[in-house]
């Protein structure tokens, strides 16, 4: 019944966790038991590039899920995507060990480089994954916590917030470019050897990592429908549609705001650290504010508001980005930018949208 | 001014053990009607209240007292204040003077919107607002007295009788048909009719209506004085309306801004008399 509930809604949920499904059998086959020669295989190249779709897919639905239901646009959920990557990485480098240039067996690579002696407080517990895993979320959840807190109990709106999360993710971006702080600075995490025993080399371990995100991704789906279409979700689209109505009804929209962004943030810092591995590197680039509103892009091209139209514009948008930027590397930016002003102008509701209004009546 | 009435109410101190025991024994919050205490028969206190906007006086030391039970009409001309007073009631202006209390306890300038709202107090707007993007029956379930915290809401699931409820005011409301419809397909004195269905659905304590008929045909708003009338007694309810007719057709009391301030208090044929009154409206 639950279900059922979840479910209810056009045929998008539907089609996407088939397609989720389909892609958890089909590609371990096709990359680990079909031979390479064959034209079915799937190379260990695309299995990762397509397990980095996914994780900008959770990332793009954790945006649809504050803006599309809330009306918060934030142009700074990058910043959670990459506090959970980074909390990944740190992980990652303590697994690294003795394996490293310099052979330390504590320090990483470039805490040896500036000469430090101990490894900084704010590493420790870091080479056991269970506590890696609780920072992915608490490290985000927390800073959007406190940062919706004070934000939303001033009636921050609009696009006053819009800047204020920019400006979180560029005053990160520029705290992390420095090497004092400890996270290897403007070269970021990297060299990354093996999680939890296994080689990230490995083919094996690429393609549990890919299956691990199509999981998150589908549970992440289900979870957003679950919070979506209950009482506190309505509450929600009411705030995002009439707020000051919603507090004349006795809802403290302030919390409601700051519950649905910090949910956001968590899930977003989830994909960040599903995302580390897969790639095998964060840097500071990851907080640029152009990565923020690229990803804006993506939930506005698949249509806000429907949770997996927001996965669907993140593959796109990200297919045309890897297929544009190895083809005519300079069009990129142009394109992404005529995108945007096309699907503004023309595409409101973004392609399921389009794809609605083509099969007629739904919803 | 009403410290010393509320002195007055509490027992004995001999008795004050007990009385606190057995209110420990039913182990429960005091209900929203203990907690505003009307026992002096006025519901709402609005003294001297002063607000300006960049210089300009939209509430000039108003002071008016609403009665338990009673059906008020505020009139006015436009400008005169009356929407500028809803406001400094449900929380959303602060005055830059005066005090608002609300029973003779709770001081409404110390609270939040969300929190008066849940201590009772309801309001319709002049501009019917009612959450388009959701259907007919979502508006009057977001609407319903419940707990309105966020985890409360996660999990929330309607009751038999909250489901009786809701069927009960779209009965009244005559949106029985259009239950699924989104509000925003509405027409516009069905949307009027919606807000009004949100407010009983809040089980205020106070009714603020502000301007309920514009919109609706001379059925519907005769069909809305009605309703108003039947809700007066166990609520009280404080209706800013233009249209004369209207007001004369519930009005036991009217009370006239202009400029901010009283201008006429009375039964409404006695203000209709007034030279004052007559005065301002004539002079508009």
């Amino acid at each position: 019944m639950l279900l059922g509930r979840l479910l209810k809604q056009d045929w998008g949920p539907t089609i996407l966790l088939g397609i989720l499904g389909v892609l958890c059998v089909v590609v371990p086959v096709a990359n680990l038991l079909i031979p390479e020669d064959s034209v079915f295989h799937v190379s260990t190249y695309t299995v990762t590039l397509l397990g980095k779709y996914l994780c900008f897919a959770l990332l793009a639905m954790a945006l649809d899920l504050v803006w599309g239901y809330c009306g918060v646009l934030s142009l700074g959920h990058g910043a959670f995507f990459a506090l959970g990557g980074y909390a990944m990485g740190m992980y990652l480098m303590r697994q690294i060990g003795t394996r490293g240039v310099y052979g330390h067996p504590e320090l990483p690579d470039f805490m040896v480089f500036l000469n430090w002696e101990e490894l900084p407080w704010y590493w420790f517990g870091f080479d056991a994954f269970w506590f890696a895993m609780l920072m992915v979320v608490l490290v985000p959840g927390l800073l959007a916590l406190v940062f919706g807190w004070l934000a939303f109990r001033s009636r921050v709106t609009g696009v006053y917030l819009s800047i204020m999360t920019q400006a979180l993710t560029y005053a990160l971006m520029l705290a992390f470019f420095r090497n004092e702080m400890g996270f290897g600075g403007n070269n970021g995490l990297t060299d990354f050897k093996d999680i939890l025993g296994a080689s990230l080399q490995s083919d094996v371990t690429r393609v549990v990592l890919f299956v691990v995100s199509a999981i998150a991704l589908a549970s992440t789906y289900l979870f957003c429908r679950f919070v979506v279409t209950s009482k506190l979700g309505r509450v929600v689209t009411a705030v995002r549609d009439a707020d000051d109505r919603t507090r004349f009804i006795g809802y403290r929209v302030e919390n409601y705001k700051v519950w649905i962004f910090t949910v956001s943030a968590v899930l977003a810092g989830i994909a960040g650290a599903l995302y580390v591995p897969q790639v095998g590197i964060i840097n500071p680039s990851e907080f640029q504010p152009l990565n923020s509103i690229e990803l804006v892009v993506w939930v506005a091209v698949g249509g806000r508001g429907t949770l997996y139209g927001a996965a669907l514009g993140a593959v796109l948008v990200n297919f045309a980005k890897t297929w544009l930027t190895s083809e005519y590397p300079e069009v990129w930016l142009f394109a992404l930018g005529g995108l945007f002003i096309l699907v503004t102008v023309a595409l409101p509701k973004g392609v399921v949208g389009l794809l609605r209004n083509l099969l007629g009546k739904e919803t | 001014m009403f410290g010393g009435s509320d002195e007055k109410d509490k027992p004995p101190r001999s008795f004050q053990p007990f009385v606190s025991r057995s209110s420990n024994f039913s182990a429960r919050k005091p209900s929203r009607d203990e907690l505003v205490n009307t026992d002096s028969g006025y519901i709402l206190y609005l003294e001297d209240i002063t607000v300006s906007f960049d210089g300009f006086k939209a509430l000039d030391e108003l002071t008016l007292y609403i009665e338990t039970g009673e059906l008020r009409c505020i009139i006015g001309p436009n400008g005169a204040g009356k929407t500028t007073m809803m406001d400094v009631i449900t929380g959303k202006t602060r005055p830059d003077f005066g005090t608002a209390f609300y029973g003779q306890r709770i001081d409404l300038l110390r609270l939040t919107e969300p929190e008066i709202a849940s201590l009772g107090i309801g309001r319709k707007f002049q501009k019917p607002t009612v959450f388009d993007n959701h259907t007919v029956h979502d508006n009057l379930e977001l609407a319903m007295e419940a707990d309105k915290r966020v985890w409360a809401s996660l999990a929330r699931k309607l009751s038999a009788e909250e489901r009786d409820r809701i069927a009960e005011v779209l009965d009244i409301i005559g949106l029985k048909e259009a239950v699924s419809a989104l509000a925003g397909s509405l027409s516009h004195g069905q949307k009027q009719w919606l807000e009004i269905g949100m407010l009983l659905m809040q089980n205020p304590l106070v009714l603020l209506v502000d301007e309920p008929v514009a919109g609706m045909t001379k059925q519907e708003s005769e069909s809305t004085a009605e309703l108003l009338t039947t809700l007066a007694g166990d609520h009280s309810v404080v209706v800013v309306e233009h249209d004369m007719e209207f007001v004369r057709s519930i009005a036991r009391r009217v009370t006239v801004l202009h400029e901010g301030r009283v201008l006429a208090e009375g039964p409404f044929d006695e203000v209709q008399h007034d030279a004052k009154v007559i005065e301002v409206y004539l002079g508009e």
